[in-house]
């Protein structure tokens, strides 16, 4: 872990894996909105707007896949206090808020014509608002302080405690009658899904995936530079006070 | 064109496919620039930085120098 | 004990609190918790005639009769069933053996007045094709719905 902790080791190994994960996004995006949009059957219920969930579900799962890494990572910042950890929850943070704004707001495009509604305040909806929440909270908690590291901290000890509720939005429709459908891909035995509507779902959650890769890659190096620039300009205001202090 | 036109249509429900991926579009795509934008100006920031200071022991020679030129000044 | 080691205890031991809280809490507000009472539930649950909740389950099979405006079918668990009454205009997927979740007050012959119908699917996807030759060859299983 040390070795990749070391921003300039990374600087080094982000440079090569880049061009590699902006590619990969590319081109499973166009094979999966190929299939997602041409290449795949009408559902026998919910007839063509079953189409909203190559992006609605690949969104879902992002957002909180994003906010395990976020939480693992301020973990690592707060025990072992290595240099990259805080940088990659700092990183992604505005990644999962979007996805998760994503997944509610083609989520509300699906409930109205199937459900009837856009919204219901049962608990997998409630919990994956609540999600959105704790983004925009770390997003605004990271910057409230004039010292970066206690940004830093506190920021850290939201993304734990929020931790929680990532159990409660996975089992929410399992552990309490909801408006929303239980799981159809991650469940015991087989999916629920018929292959030809498997294909462009997983399709898309790759290029998910990788896009994350991509930004969460350029997200860090331009943070990293960023710290760089505060820590001169702080030595540079320094060494200004000092020189007038001398005088 | 019957064909194309039917697919536009989403089986009556283009009113829900279509905004869900260009919202989906539009939200990645911004991401993506910002992010970008971001470290360019960023990175090209600190290039300029690094490129007008002299590193370490120069630095802190250039810097002792400057305190005494200030205080030569006044 | 390192420092490291004293602050990966604390880091285990806040979030097995934090779990522990969540876990008490979430138990205790379980009734608060679910979006809607099955019809069996409405037989253990005291709900006088007054008050406003929602009833889901499926609507049963060859229930459904339209008046004008007015639909009425029955909301079933497989156990128990609930007549309701309501009207208005019903979502795309209202369907006799598919999910509802209805929202109102039980009136005093136990009709159900509902005041909104929202469809609830289920998790299965399949194309119509799929659909169709699996009822045709027996292997359809709505319970497993």
């Amino acid at each position: 872990m040390h070795r990749f902790a070391n921003p300039a080791r990374f600087l080094r190994l982000s440079a090569v894996l880049l061009p590699w994960f902006a590619w990969a996004t590319a081109l499973l995006t166009a094979i999966g909105l190929y299939y997602a949009l041409f290449a795949s059957p009408a559902d026998y219920q919910q007839g063509e707007t079953v189409r909203i969930m190559y992006v609605h579900v690949p969104a879902a799962w992002m957002g909180l896949f994003v906010y395990t890494n976020m939480a693992i990572a301020s973990a690592v910042a707060l025990i072992w206090k290595h240099p990259l950890a805080d940088v990659a929850a700092k990183a992604s943070a505005p990644i999962g808020a979007a996805f998760t704004f994503l997944c509610l707001v083609t989520g509300a495009l699906w409930g109205k014509p199937m459900w009837g509604t856009w919204w219901a305040w049962d608990a997998r909806l409630t919990s994956m608002l609540i999600l959105l929440f704790l983004y925009l909270g770390h997003m605004a908690l990271v910057n409230a302080f004039d010292d970066p590291t206690r940004g830093a901290k506190a920021a850290a000890i939201l993304a734990l405690a929020g931790f929680i509720n990532v159990p409660v939005i996975k089992w929410s429709v399992d552990w309490w009658n909801t408006l929303h459908q239980p799981a159809s891909v991650t469940r015991v035995g087989l999916p629920a899904i018929d292959p030809s509507m498997l294909v462009p779902l997983l399709l898309m959650a790759v290029a998910f995936t990788t896009y994350f890769g991509t930004v969460l890659l350029l997200r860090i190096r331009s943070e990293i530079a960023a710290q760089k620039l505060r820590n001169i300009r702080m030595a540079q205001v320094r060494s200004a006070g000092h020189a007038r202090s001398a005088a | 064109m019957e064909q194309i036109s039917a697919f536009f249509e989403m089986g009556g429900y283009a009113g829900f496919v279509w905004p869900s991926y260009v919202l989906t579009a539009v939200v990645m795509v911004a991401l993506l620039v910002l992010s970008l934008r971001e470290m360019r100006s960023n990175e090209s920031q600190l290039r300029a930085l690094e490129g007008n200071r002299p590193r370490g022991a120069a630095r802190r020679a250039a810097a002792r120098a400057a305190e005494e030129t200030t205080e030569a000044g006044q | 004990m390192t420092r490291k080691t004293r602050r990966l205890y604390f880091v285990t031991l806040g979030m097995l609190a934090l779990g522990a809280a969540a876990v008490l809490v979430l138990t205790a507000m379980s009734d608060k918790l679910v979006y809607f009472y099955s019809p069996s539930d409405l037989q253990t649950q005291h709900i006088t005639e007054d008050r406003r909740f929602r009833l889901g389950g499926l609507v049963e099979e060859g229930s459904v009769e339209r008046e004008g405006q007015t639909t009425r079918f029955r909301v079933t668990d497989t156990v128990h069933t609930v007549s309701v009454a309501y009207t208005g205009i019903l979502p795309d997927l209202f369907r006799e053996g598919q999910g509802v979740v209805t929202e109102g007050r039980l009136g005093a012959d136990g009709t159900f007045q509902a005041v909104s119908v929202l469809a609830k699917h289920d998790e299965n996807y399949m194309p119509k094709e799929v659909a169709d030759s699996l009822k045709k060859t027996g292997q359809w299983k709505p319970e497993d719905q």
